[in-house]
């Protein structure tokens, strides 16, 4: 490819590959050519997508069709991974679910040679920016690549107006008009803080340095359960890198960093592909565009350590250190990389900027709600039918994201609760159903917006287990630096461990209180004090199933082993006495013949009565 | 400076590596990651090695290993298991997902098997939650793994 | 600088925008307790990890309580220290690290002098109610530290000072979350790292996790055993700073009393390592001139500067970072030692005893020492010249143990012959005293004149490296000055280098020197205390009738009788060690 060394290049290019690319969705006999896409995302291989797609080039190959089988990034839509747009030519592109080989055959066959009506579709979302924002419905920003182009093909991105928000700002704009644009927008940071960027890129911009400052993109997505950031980076890399120069652009610093985790091994690698293509043709490095604007960009990998995704963890980690958070202030912007100013931000908020630059602020901020402007992207995950990663305009409501986009509940359960925020979040219930979701609506209701990650969950779900398993998890992810996330989150694990072994006592739940309060209100950083979240949450909103626990004795969810008692049900029981010899305490008394009992107080919940009994008598309740 | 067990070319190796980060500090964590993978894992002479070449203090290079999750002090089996355990997986199961691989294997988390072919670990999220509950094995991922499949999976592998 | 006034508990203080609440407060006489905060003032050492949380205050407007010993105080600030909500979560956030802490107070080598068990005591914890696992770590018994790591509470002092002021680098924390500890690589014992053994982590450990290993034992076994004729020897910082443990103000003088104490706890002879001290500088002092001679002669072959070697803790240091300078110190042994191999032959011969019968302990305000006298090259057939050596710290607890009234003791002498003692060797107790010693010595021998003016004050001071041109006569010596080994190290590099050129520098790993040992009674962050010692160092040798080593006349006299004359064949073979690459002996 050639160079684009002066801003005009840029726009020569894109009208020459927007028109190619017009070309190829014509009529057949105008010269259209079929377009077979495949999403080719980390969940889509994982699915087999890749064995999908190879068999698309040598089929239609050997059929001699005239096709462009083209690898994308995720569509969202996971649970029915393997994806694949087919657009005929001069028609509609059509996207199809769960394509296995088998059903790739069936559509070379049925869809593309026969011109069958499509079946098993997957209904087209608007994903086109600019159109209207409709009401239940999904509405791209942030995404609005992914899914679409070929990642690994800098041309697609340029095709899709890449880097003419760079082009843009480099030659029309100062530094403060970019940052005006950013803070009237009104876009807050999409990693979990919610601090407004533009207002970041300020402090950024005015933070004296010595040598040099910094850009730093924060990718280490470390919330499990949550997969935005993946997705974005594996689908459009571009938009990242783009974003990146524009900040360096705004604050003076000609030198970015993404910190991405070392557990995405395919963003990675689309990454350093999207680096490479755009600093061999100009678009990074040296004198971008012939504009004499420098910027460069690096990668480091973080080693599996959740914390350090708080954003001073962060930069210690990129300094070769612990990932041990420091006392804010001074803030990252002030003094951070090398004690130089640098600004951080997630992916999802750069992948913002480069749109808000082409459509304007004002165009931006009219998405959304009063104080939560524009969209979010949220991973959906857990028990909810169409799994996937989904991005709706703020202000959308619950029920909305969970029965009309999400498609409801698996089986035929009933919705319990869902789970914002990950590990430093809390749980929004039916009561929360109708909520508009936004960054204030939603700390207010005890949860928080995180960096987007969803997990649904049902009846058959134990509240306890939930908060116990979160506990568990920041206990291992602690840092160990201040002692009441160190110790006191243990604790509280133990605490939480006890109720779900039935072994806890009346003065629990107000110690529990107590100290997820202190952990809270004295930890070091952001970890520590959004630990308790899921404790103080849960026992928000489900008191009863902690007392239910603690006092009865008993998991309404059924979930909790340990609380399980095993009965036997007189009207199914025969009396044949397989599960009284089997009894290795003795527990199970009755004559022959007879209806038999279990004397739960002996029982030792083995399971071995219940495996003999053929009749099905015996269960757990 | 401890015995160098590991082979002489490999130092060599490790060398270069440590040079081409231009021996800066800043780049330990990446230069862990080059030698893990050089190595499989990070034995003390590796990461002596290390210290040296990059001016740290061993303590401060071991303080580094030991808090990230992601080095290795002792190599894990021809086939490393990691079972995600993060929230997605996590509700929909992964926990017996994970029972069933220990039984099946006969080790536990963080063991590796006595023929030296399988190791297991658990991970938080691999971000294909979409598929939860995801095992990877090596570089291959397992999406909506049941209990019922462990055996199956594994049956490759022997 | 620009001023701020705030609010700290209904009292407004006016204070400069870069202090912190807990400065701020402390102006106006609040106290608000801290752990893990340390700061000591002209030692470059500032431990602020804002990690034990003890120290939280609750600031109105802020959402969480803030650590007071991390945030900066802003004008129109409003603090309370001691609301219910600061109350109850400092107790809190207590009861949670006793949760996982070893409740030993009655066998722990810190009772009554921990900071952790007095803060339990000041915030009156009753009852732990958050109860849980708690962590075990192998407990590390090298020779001179013994690292308890169950006790640590992560303050990360010890790593600090390790770190960022000995540039040692021994210490990390590692791991994470609740199995977070601070440890060596690969959490062996310090023997197998690069430790030197300065205990200058002893020193600022807050609990028992890090303390000497006691040798008491050993001692009162050695005492109570007919057979054996028990020899004691005192450095010169111990006699600065005992006092302080029975509650006497810092500085006192306690020389006379401690004797007396030697006496009572049953020794046979108590003797001053001060002499060996004036032996040093014999040696050593013979060795710089010889140096200096041949160099100003033109030798080009001479190594220069000559380093002092009488610092355990900096020999350790020497040997295990630098071990390509390692011909360069002295060859002359450390005091201690230079003691115990004439105890252990003039002295035995002189009273009459087998040398396996003496049995020689040093009174140090030092730990390296101990490990000093556990090295090969300083025994005999088997038999070490030193036999133990406890700490300032250990003989406060056996002079306790007999139920003897220290501050009431009467003044006693010390023994004759190895008790006599000039001014010159007392100042060995603080940075600077060494090279000034040497100094007094090497001036008369140098230039063959009387020296009239004994005190150097331009070698004195705590500033961490210093340098001062000595008038000898027309020729200027070139002196180097450093204490704590992070200065060491810069001046090290500085003669690497070729950046300076210096004819003799003087070392000490301890910041302050042996006053600031880290076997002398803990200073808990007070380094005032430091420089009371250090005055009283300085007084001792102002009361001295003779300052000068070489006119001590015991020395004199053992030349005359035993060794000849410095630098002799025999005094080669007691009194002079050489160095070792101790990086390659480390192996594990
Ligand atoms: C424990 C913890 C984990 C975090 N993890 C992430 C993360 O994985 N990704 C992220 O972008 N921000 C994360 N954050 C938030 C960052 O500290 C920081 O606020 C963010 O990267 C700033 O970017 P933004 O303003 O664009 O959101 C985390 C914060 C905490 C306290
Ligand atoms: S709150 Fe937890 S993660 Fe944060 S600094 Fe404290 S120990 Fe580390
Ligand atoms: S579960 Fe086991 S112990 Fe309980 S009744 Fe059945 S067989 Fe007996
Ligand atoms: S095995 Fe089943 S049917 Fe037989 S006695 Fe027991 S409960 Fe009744
Ligand atoms: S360290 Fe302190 S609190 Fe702990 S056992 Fe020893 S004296 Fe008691
Ligand atoms: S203080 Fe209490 S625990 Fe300690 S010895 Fe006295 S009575 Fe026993
Ligand atoms: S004794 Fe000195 S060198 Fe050894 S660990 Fe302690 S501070 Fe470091
Ligand atoms: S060993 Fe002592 S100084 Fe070091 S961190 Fe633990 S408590 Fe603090
Ligand atoms: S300065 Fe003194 S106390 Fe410190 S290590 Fe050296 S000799 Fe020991
Ligand atoms: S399809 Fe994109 S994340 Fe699963
Ligand atoms: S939670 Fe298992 S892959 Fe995300
Ligand atoms: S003294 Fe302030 S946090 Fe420890």
């Amino acid at each position: 490819m050639d160079l684009i060394n002066s801003p005009e290049k840029l726009q020569q290019l894109k009208t020459t590959l927007v028109n190619q690319k017009k070309a190829k969705l014509k009529l057949e006999h105008e010269g259209g050519r079929i377009q077979v896409k495949v999403s080719m995302s980390t969940c889509g291989i994982a699915s087999g997508a890749g064995e999908v797609k190879d068999f698309f080039e040598e089929k239609l190959d050997l059929e001699n069709i005239n096709a462009d089988i083209v690898s994308t990034g995720c569509m969202g839509y996971c649970y029915a991974e393997p994806t694949v747009e087919i657009t005929l030519p001069g028609g509609e592109p059509v996207i199809f679910s769960n394509v296995d080989m088998v059903r790739a055959g069936e559509l070379v066959n049925d869809f593309i040679k026969e011109r069958k009506s499509a079946v098993n579709t997957i209904p087209h979302k608007s994903r086109k920016p600019g159109g209207a924002v409709e009401k239940g419905k999904q509405y791209r920003i942030a995404l609005r690549n992914c899914g679409f182009i070929n990642p690994e093909d800098i041309r697609e991105y340029i095709a899709a107006e890449g880097y003419d928000a760079l082009r843009m700002a480099l030659t029309e704009m100062t530094p403060d008009e970019v940052i005006e644009v950013v803070k009237k927008s009104g876009l807050r940071g999409r990693g979990g803080g919610g601090f407004p960027t533009g207002l970041k890129w300020e402090l950024s911009a005015k933070a004296e340095c010595r040598n040099e400052k910094f850009v730093v993109c924060n990718a280490d997505e470390g919330d499990p359960g949550a997969f935005m950031d993946r997705s974005l980076l594996e689908g459009d890399p571009h938009s990242i890198l783009e974003a990146m120069a524009l900040c360096g652009y705004s604050i003076g610093s000609n030198k970015g960093v993404i910190y991405i985790r070392a557990e995405y091994p395919l963003a990675i690698e689309r990454l350093k592909t999207a680096i490479t293509q755009a600093k061999e043709t100009q678009l990074l490095g040296s004198d971008i565009m012939g504009t004499g604007f420098n910027f460069d960009i690096e990668i480091r990998y973080g080693a599996g350590a959740f914390v350090c995704g708080e954003e001073t963890a962060l930069i210690h980690s990129m300094e070769g250190l612990r990932g041990e958070p420091g006392v804010k202030p001074p803030f990252p912007a002030e003094k951070g990389y090398k004690g130089e100013p640098t600004n951080v931000n997630n992916v999802e908020t750069f992948a913002n900027i480069p749109l808000i630059l082409l459509m304007g602020a004002e165009w931006f901020s009219k998405i959304g709600t009063e104080k939560s402007k524009g969209t979010k992207v949220f991973a959906l995950a857990g028990k909810i039918n169409n799994v996937g990663l989904i991005e709706v305009p703020m202000g959308m409501t619950l029920r909305e994201v969970v029965f009309d986009i999400g498609g409801g509940i698996r089986g035929d359960r009933q919705f319990k609760a869902v789970q914002t925020g990950g590990p430093s979040g809390g749980c929004l219930t039916v009561k929360h159903l109708d909520t508009p979701i936004d960054y204030e609506n939603l700390i207010e209701n005890g949860s928080m917006m995180g960096s987007g990650g969803m997990i649904v969950m049902d009846e058959d779900d134990c509240m306890v287990a939930v908060a116990r398993f979160y506990l568990d998890f920041t206990v291992e992810e602690s840092c160990g630096k201040c002692a009441p996330c160190r110790i006191g989150n243990k604790r509280l694990y133990e605490i939480l461990d006890k109720i779900t072994l039935g072994k806890s006592v009346k003065d629990d739940l107000s110690g529990l209180r107590n100290l997820a309060s202190v952990i809270k209100e004295t930890s070091l950083c952001g970890l520590g004090q959004t630990s308790p979240n899921p404790v103080l949450s849960t026992m928000d909103n489900f008191y009863d199933e902690y007392k239910a626990h603690v006092i009865d004795g008993d998991c309404p969810a059924g979930q909790c082993r340990a609380l399980m008692r095993y009965v036997i049900d007189p009207h199914l029981c025969v009396g044949c006495t397989l599960c009284m010899r089997v009894c290795p305490v003795d527990a199970v008394s009755g004559e022959k013949k007879q209806v038999h009992s279990i004397d739960t107080s002996v029982c030792i919940k083995c399971g071995a009565c219940i495996e003999k009994c053929k009749f099905g008598a015996i269960s757990l309740q | 400076m401890a015995k160098i067990r590991i082979p002489q070319n490999k130092v060599e190796e490790l060398r270069q590596i440590c040079k081409s980060f231009n021996y800066d500090k800043n780049e330990l964590i990446n230069v862990l990651h080059s030698a893990q993978k050089l190595f499989g894992y990070l034995p003390a002479e590796v990461q002596e090695l290390v210290a040296q070449e990059l001016n740290v203090p061993l303590a401060k290079v071991y303080g580094v290993v030991s808090f990230y999750s992601f080095f290795d002090m002792v190599p894990k089996g021809k086939y490393p298991v990691s079972i995600c355990l993060g929230t997605a997986c996590y509700v929909r199961g992964a926990e017996k997902v994970l029972a069933e691989f220990k039984k099946h294997i006969g080790i536990n988390v963080g063991e590796t098997s006595a023929d030296g072919k399988f190791s297991i670990s658990c991970l938080r999220c691999v971000g294909a939650c979409g598929l939860a509950p995801v095992v990877t094995i090596g570089e291959r991922v397992y999406g909506r793994v049941a209990p019922d499949d462990v055996q199956k999976i594994l049956k490759d592998y022997y | 600088m620009t001023k701020v006034s705030l609010t700290i508990d209904n009292r407004k203080v006016e204070t400069d925008k870069e202090s912190t609440i807990l400065q701020a407060a402390r102006l106006i006489g609040v106290n608000i307790p801290t752990l893990c905060y340390m700061k000591l003032d002209d030692l470059n050492f500032e431990n602020k990890p804002g990690g034990c949380r003890i120290c939280v205050v609750e600031v109105e407007g802020a959402k969480n309580l803030m650590p007071a010993c991390k945030t900066e105080c802003r004008d129109g600030m409003v603090v309370h220290t001691h609301s219910v909500r600061v109350v109850n979560a400092r107790r809190t956030v207590l009861e949670l690290i006793l949760s996982d802490h070893p409740a030993e107070c009655l066998i722990c080598a810190r009772s009554g002098d921990c900071d952790l068990q007095s803060l339990a005591q000041q915030l009156g914890i009753r009852e732990i109610h958050y109860q849980g696992e708690q962590s075990h770590y192998k407990s590390d018994q090298s020779p001179a530290i013994i690292r308890e790591m169950d006790k640590c509470i992560m303050c990360r002092r010890c790593e600090t000072i390790c770190n960022d002021v000995q540039t040692v680098g021994t210490l990390s924390a590692i791991n994470r979350g609740f199995r977070a500890v601070v440890a060596t690589p690969f959490e062996t014992d310090l023997d197998h790292s690069s430790c030197t053994y300065c205990g200058q982590c002893v020193a600022v450990c807050p609990t028992g996790a890090l303390t000497e290993k006691d040798y008491t034992r050993k001692v009162i076994e050695a005492i109570v055993d007919p057979s054996k004729t028990v020899v004691v020897q005192t450095a010169p910082a111990v006699r600065a700073a005992l006092g302080e443990s029975f509650g006497m103000s810092p500085g006192t003088l306690v020389t006379g009393k401690m004797v007396a104490a030697l006496k009572k706890l049953g020794f046979d002879y108590v003797f001053d390592t001060d002499f060996a001290a004036d032996l040093t500088i014999m040696e050593e002092g013979a060795e710089i001139l010889d140096r200096l001679t041949r160099y100003f002669d033109g030798d080009s072959n001479v190594k220069l500067p000559i380093l002092t070697s009488c610092c355990p803790g900096w020999v350790n240091f020497l040997e295990y970072h630098f071990p390509e300078m390692k011909d360069i110190p002295s060859t002359a042994k450390s005091p201690q030692q230079m003691f115990g191999a004439i105890a252990k032959s003039y002295l035995a011969q002189k009273i009459g005893v087998a040398r396996e019968d003496l049995f020689v302990v040093s009174v140090m305000p030092c730990l390296a020492k101990k490990y000093e006298c556990t090295r090969e090259e300083f025994f005999i057939n088997g038999d070490p010249d030193v036999d133990v050596s406890i700490s300032t710290r250990e003989l406060a607890h056996l002079i306790r143990n007999a139920n003897l009234h220290f501050e009431g003791l009467t003044d006693e002498e010390f023994d004759h012959p190895m008790g006599e003692s000039t001014g010159a060797s007392v100042i060995f107790g603080t940075t600077g005293g060494v090279i000034e010693a040497a100094v007094r010595s090497a001036y008369e021998l140098f230039t063959k004149k009387e020296l009239k003016k004994v005190d150097f004050e331009e070698l004195r001071g705590m500033e961490g490296i210093r340098k001062a041109e000595v008038d000898f006569d027309g020729v200027l010596l070139k002196v180097g000055i450093a204490h704590g080994l992070g200065n060491a190290r810069k001046l090290l590099e500085e003669i690497k280098s070729g950046e300076s050129d210096f004819h003799a520098i003087e070392i000490m790993a301890c910041p302050g020197g042996c006053i600031g040992g880290g076997g002398q009674p803990y200073h808990h962050g007070n380094v005032e205390i430091l420089k009371k010692r250090q005055k009283a160092i300085y007084k001792e040798d102002k009361g001295k009738a003779i300052r000068k080593s070489h006119e001590n006349p015991y020395i004199q006299q053992l030349y005359r009788e035993f060794l000849g004359e410095p630098l002799s064949h025999k005094a080669h073979k007691l009194l002079h060690t050489c160095y070792f690459d101790r990086k390659k002996k480390i192996e594990f």
